[in-house]
């Protein structure tokens, strides 16, 4: 029983991951709240939800191309919302990506009404036995994709030339500028890599719940914040066991709480709040993305 | 008419919510937990001309003090954070204040508190309150705690060092602030006649946010100015019903483009002034009182 909850902690926990990860790169290298992050995440959940309808591909297809699109969208967002704005007004990027919410939030509500939509059978659902256990091939898949993408990110960020010099924008933009890296190209591919990781959970949270609708945003935005308050701001490697804390933790809530109250949100936020009164840093250090 | 006095009484108590935005920021705190301090005002004098049967100005009167004095509670955690930890505590607070009301049986829980007595003299009452607000502020701004307040938000180190007490100054800011929205929320529920915790969410406390920073920081006129504007321009909008919420995106993007400090800035107020000077024949002569 107990280990049963653990497995689908886990997979809870890795799609807040992937959505912390989005927040916490962004901030780190911006030093922003990306406040549309969580509607990027519903718009990729979309996409990737028609990307499997029409193309009738499997889903190792399907799922990179849904990244791809979502990656593209939160590019948009980048140079229409926010390279624009001067840099010396702090809460300019915050207004503009709530206009960013407000946008893509109505758009999906016109496009896919306000009710949910069926998500198509992306993949053949088995349950496997593992001795009392009993693991679908969802939550494999669910927990493989997601532990594949933060292995490669770690490395990405840790070893190759572009990671070194995203680490490098996240300290200091104008250093960085000086010792020859394109600023502006690093930024944008920031958000780009966010935003595709967003687009994965959200095909996976549409695989895993079969159902999407356009307010699915708000609810994992503000779980990947507490998430990304957990590992630390702009720490990477901290966003991805947070979230597996996280997804645990209120698992784990749900089972050994009194049911008759609705406790599990406040549990959530209580962690935030702890965590922010008394480790603001995180519970594994505010760093820029060490590797 | 009944539509647009209905539009301009909320248009009212929408602007006493940006006010106690501006209050508390005016030390440099950002809080997103406003519309938490509402809900607070809202139910504590819901309760009391409801269970209690005290008359309205009381009863909104107690909703404010209750929600100010746990606007001093929360202030003493939020000393020791600022920027987006602060907004993630705050953040947190209006969830939970959500969460216990949705919980609440006394309250009526998530069905809403219904049967709370109509004031149907509600506009004049949150123009009364407006205009309160405004001498408030007026004063402020040149008394020496307005003045300490204004320090601590521009530096707080300098103020520091200038001997501005900043933990008196910011819990001070936070729990009159907290006070401001709690007779907004008091006048809210007296107007709607019953409350429910849909009422009091994360978007709510976002769109408090966005008419100050909108309408501006630097003055109070600015936030005034946002609520106003930003709570009328969608009623006009209805023409082209279709497009408006998209529309209301965008213009919050463009115009922190284009005006990230908001439509009312320290230099528009000294233009009006000048203006204003010149026009009774005084000439500009007289140097504008320090803003």
């Amino acid at each position: 029983m107990i280990l049963q909850q653990l497995i689908n902690g886990l997979m809870l926990g890795a799609t807040y991951s992937l959505v912390a990860i989005g927040y916490t790169l962004i901030f780190g290298v911006l030093g922003l709240l990306h406040f549309a992050h969580g509607e990027v995440l519903m718009a990729g959940a979309f996409m990737g939800l028609y990307i499997i309808m029409w193309s009738g591909l499997p889903l190792y297809i399907t799922l990179p191309l849904a990244m791809v699109a979502t990656g593209v969208l939160g590019i948009i967002i980048d140079v229409l919302a926010i390279r624009p704005l001067k840099k010396d007004f702090h809460l300019a990027p915050l207004l503009s990506t709530i206009g960013v919410t407000i946008i893509l939030q109505n758009l999906a509500v016109k496009l896919f009404g306000g009710y949910g939509t069926r998500f198509p059978e992306a993949i053949e659902t088995v349950n496997y036995k593992v001795g009392p256990l009993l693991i679908s091939s969802a939550n494999i898949l669910i927990l493989g994709v997601s532990l594949f993408l933060m292995v490669v990110l770690y490395f990405f960020i840790a070893k190759t030339k572009i990671g070194k010099a995203m680490r490098t924008v996240a300290e200091s933009h104008t250093t960085a500028g000086l010792l020859g890296v394109n600023v502006d190209l690093i930024v944008l591919l920031t958000f780009g890599i966010a935003s595709a990781l967003a687009g994965t959970a959200g095909v996976m949270i549409g695989i895993v719940f079969h159902a999407i609708t356009p307010f699915i945003g708000l609810t994992f935005a503000l779980k990947g914040l507490v998430v990304m308050l957990i590992g630390g701001l702009g720490n990477v490697v901290g966003a991805m066991i947070g979230g597996l804390i996280l997804g645990m933790a209120e698992v784990f809530s749900i089972v050994l709480l009194p049911t008759e109250i609705n406790l599990q949100d406040i549990f959530s936020f209580g962690i935030m709040i702890i965590i922010l009164i008394f480790k603001p840093t995180g519970l594994f250090g505010t760093r820029v993305t060490q590797g | 008419m009944d539509y647009l006095i209905s539009v301009a009484t909320i248009a009212g108590i929408y602007i006493i919510m940006a006010l106690s935005f501006y209050m508390v920021f005016m030390t440099g705190q950002i809080s997103l937990g406003q519309a938490g301090f509402m809900a607070i005002g809202a139910y504590v004098s819901a309760i009391c001309s409801v269970k209690w049967g005290i008359p309205y100005v009381p009863a909104v009167l107690i909703g404010g003090i209750f929600s100010g004095i746990v606007g001093l509670v929360l202030g003493l955690p939020a000393l020791r954070i600022k920027g987006i930890y602060l907004l993630l505590l705050t953040l947190g607070f209006g969830e939970i204040v959500r969460v216990v009301a949705i919980n609440l049986k006394y309250t009526g829980a998530a069905e809403g508190f219904p049967g709370i007595p109509y004031q149907k003299h509600t506009l004049l009452y949150a123009y009364g309150m407006v205009v309160i607000l405004i001498i408030f502020f007026s004063r402020l701004r040149r008394s020496r705690m307005g003045r300490a307040f204004q320090a601590v938000g521009s530096d707080e180190d300098a103020a520091e060092i200038i001997g501005v007490n900043i933990i008196s100054a910011k819990l001070l800011a936070f729990s009159v602030g907290a006070f401001m929205a709690g007779v907004g929320g008091g006048i809210f529920a007296h107007y709607q006649e019953y409350v429910e915790p849909l009422m009091f969410d994360v978007m709510h406390a976002i769109e408090f946010l966005v008419f100050a920073i909108f309408g501006g920081i630097q003055i109070f006129w600015g936030p005034i100015f946002g609520a106003l504007v930003l709570t009328f321009v969608p009623e006009f909008l209805r023409v082209i019903q279709e497009w408006r919420m998209e529309l209301y995106g965008a213009l919050l993007i463009v115009m922190m483009i284009v005006r990230p400090q908001g439509v009312i800035g320290l230099d528009t107020v000294q233009t009006l002034n000048r203006l204003f000077r010149n026009g009774l024949g005084k000439g500009g002569a007289e140097s504008p009182q320090a803003m």
